[in-house]
């Protein structure tokens, strides 16, 4: 019978099966960070149990760190959540990309990097985008901090099976849109929890077209639509991204693995639970303007008005974002201004991400009254960015240019937008208060939000591109 | 885990939908290394204004349900990140049961290996007892046992649960110490593993 290939990959990591429970499922790949990680090491203390496999995992610190000053962590609590996830990688022999590593960086831009992320693989972190991992055809998630002494003491997890979705994205993008656009354009279209109890694959012309990097930045935001996970079956771009890789075979094995990676792919006339479908031309440059990720439209579009919804509490739900948002029904997005701009975190801190950002700067200042930071995804990526050169463009323009790190995707370091203040960013969570306590974000690609660091306001970064081509 | 049966109270109504974990407990609170201790920080934001004052009108503030330990929310509850510091803020603040018509994967799963009983009612149901809990004071029993909600007006709501899940809140058990039982089944998937490489 034709499967597919989260049917596959979920059949082959079955440890053991019973009615009425569960599946006890192997986990191949435990990723690790400072900030879900500690009371469960804590807990193996307590309870004097080990690591199992201490070499399927890998950890790094990136939610907490500072993006500059790093020797200074002034706040003590930050300071020892960093030194304890540093004794306890020591003490249970876990391998760790520290501060000062020069592989450090967003857990779920690392991975890949280093080829740890591969086709078939499943992939576990205590950080729900987790689902990156899934851009290369691995079931990969996020899971509590509960789960993740679970893992380290078994190496396995109870999973309940999950329904399956298919994401079909038809036909081919339109002019200067981009990944982001598209998977903004899925979670407005089909809502924040249309994804809840599923794992999704994402299918169709438009997905086949991406690179790896792109394939990433739309798989990261699978957790913003509710889904458990979200993949892409391997292919050719997939096989050509990991050869080389670090923790990836060679010669040979290499080209075992690969056979093995694109048998994964779903079947022909494989079968889901679920399926919805989106046409790739009918999708803009995005912007959000509330307070979750479904709240967004296209650049051309407006702030919706109460009247456009129907339910009660989707009217609500609106007066409610618009209010945090310091926003009208009915605003042009064009017309909204900003006081800072973010180009960074897992979702679009890639070095294509940066290309595309510095390729709409270049040779522009940023607006008088704009704050434009560029925090790079890891420190790889910081360094290829400067071998080409970027820093010097962003510089130029007036970014401030960072170390790697989480930083105002989550502002849980110095990183924070002030109350009131409105950030174009490249990350994926407009809640409120997440890029700090009265912080309104918009997210965006990074090209939209250099465009929007120059002009003061959102712009279609198409019209700038147009008039450079 | 605290094993957990039947919980006795009024409820909180909570009258939001996409309740994100951001909101359940904010980013600045999750740099303790401990499990203990975040029930003072839960919903922070929506509870207090920049100053630390109250904020009146939040529920959590009302007089009327200080002391609940069942709290109703819309749908998709505990959406979002997958800090597993909502539901030991949500444990630790006081309540045992949330009653929402769905909940967010992660969350779910957070809640069970704590000890917090997520309850899925449907979505008029949960519109039934926020309008009760608004309206005054209104309590309810939950009994796991029966996987039953039964209202101070005897109104009852029944509810489904994974019978795995209900055996491990019920009786408080170590999934870990659980899983051990199956050592034998992983070194088994081991092996074969590397026998095939
Ligand atoms: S960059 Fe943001 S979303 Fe990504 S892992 Fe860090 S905090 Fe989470």
């Amino acid at each position: 019978m034709a499967k597919n290939i989260i049917e596959k990959i979920w059949d082959q990591h079955i440890v053991y099966e019973e009615q009425g429970k569960p599946d006890l499922l192997y986990i191949d790949l435990h990723l690790l960070h400072e900030v879900t990680s500690p009371q469960a090491f804590e807990g193996l203390r307590l309870a004097n149990r080990t690591v199992r496999r201490p070499d399927l995992c890998f950890a790094t610190m990136d939610h907490n760190v500072p993006t500059r000053n790093r020797d200074a962590i002034k706040d003590p609590i930050a300071r020892k959540q960093i030194n304890t996830l540093q004794s306890n990688c020591d003490e249970f022999g876990v391998e760790l990309a520290n501060m000062d590593h020069p592989d450090q960086g967003i857990v779920h831009i690392i991975g890949p990097e280093l080829g740890l992320t591969q086709p078939g693989k499943t992939i576990v972190c205590g950080d729900s985008h987790t689902s990156t991992h899934g851009a290369f055809g691995a079931i990969a998630f996020g899971i509590g901090t509960s789960e993740v002494e679970h893992v380290l003491s078994t190496q396995t997890l109870w999973q309940t099976k999950p329904k399956t979705m298919e994401i079909r994205v038809n036909g081919k993008l339109g002019f200067g849109v981009t990944a982001k656009d598209i998977i903004l354009a899925i979670i407005a279209k089909f809502g924040i929890d249309m994804g809840t109890g599923h794992i999704a694959e994402y299918t169709g012309e438009a997905i086949r077209n991406l690179t790896m990097e792109e394939r990433m930045t739309i798989c990261n935001m699978s957790i913003e639509a509710g889904a458990k996970a979200g993949l892409i079956s391997p292919d050719e771009t997939t096989i050509a991204y990991l050869k080389g890789r670090k923790h990836v075979p060679e010669g040979d094995a290499f080209d075992k693995a690969a056979a093995t990676w694109l048998a994964l792919a779903s079947d022909e006339g494989a079968t889901y639970d679920t399926v919805v479908e989106i046409d790739a031309d009918e999708i803009e440059p995005f912007v959000t303007w509330g307070t979750n990720p479904a709240m967004g439209s296209g650049i051309t579009s407006h702030v919706p008005y109460a009247k456009d919804f129907e339910s009660e509490s989707d009217k609500e739900a609106l007066k409610q974002a618009l209010a945090y948002m310091g926003l009208e029904e009915g605003a042009p997005l064009t017309s909204i201004d900003i006081q800072h701009v973010f180009i960074g975190s897992c979702t679009n801190a890639r070095l294509s991400d940066l290309r595309a950002a510095a390729k709409v700067i270049e040779g522009k200042k940023v607006h008088s009254s704009v704050t434009a930071i560029v925090v790079p995804g890891s420190r790889t990526v910081k360094k290829q960015a400067e071998e080409e050169g970027l820093d010097a463009i962003f510089l130029e323009a007036g970014f401030e240019w960072r170390e790697s790190g989480c930083s105002m995707c989550l502002a849980m370091n110095d990183d924070v937008v002030p109350t009131g203040e409105r950030c174009a960013s490249t990350s994926n969570r407009n809640f409120e208060g997440r890029q700090g306590a009265g912080a309104r974000t918009h997210l965006m690609s990074p090209a939209m939000a250099a465009a929007s660091a120059i002009a003061g306001h959102f712009v279609d970064v198409r019209e700038l591109q147009a008039t450079k081509a | 885990m605290e094993p957990i049966n039947k919980v006795v109270s009024v409820v909180t109504p909570l009258d939001r939908k996409n309740v994100d974990t951001d909101q359940i407990i904010s980013k600045e609170f999750l740099k303790r290394i401990e499990r203990t201790g975040f029930g003072k920080y839960v919903f922070y934001h929506w509870r207090f204004h920049e100053d630390g004052s109250e904020v009146k009108d939040f529920v959590l503030n009302d007089e009327r349900f200080k002391g609940s330990k069942i709290l109703v929310a819309h749908e998709n509850f505990g959406c979002g990140s997958s800090r597993e510091h909502a539901p030991w803020s949500i444990l630790d603040y006081g309540f045992n049961v949330v009653i929402a018509p769905s909940f967010a994967d992660i969350f779910h799963n957070n809640c069970m290996k704590n000890g917090l009983l997520p309850i899925k009612l449907t979505v008029s149901e949960v519109e039934e007892l926020l309008a009760n809990g608004q309206q005054q004071p209104y309590s309810v029993e939950v009994n796991l046992e029966k996987q039953t909600v039964t209202g101070q007006d005897g109104k009852t709501y029944s509810f489904d649960i994974d019978p795995y899940y209900k055996q491990m809140l019920l009786n408080g058990w170590d999934e870990i110490s659980l899983t051990f039982q199956y050592e034998e089944h992983i070194a088994k998937y081991e092996e074969r593993v590397k026998q095939s490489v």
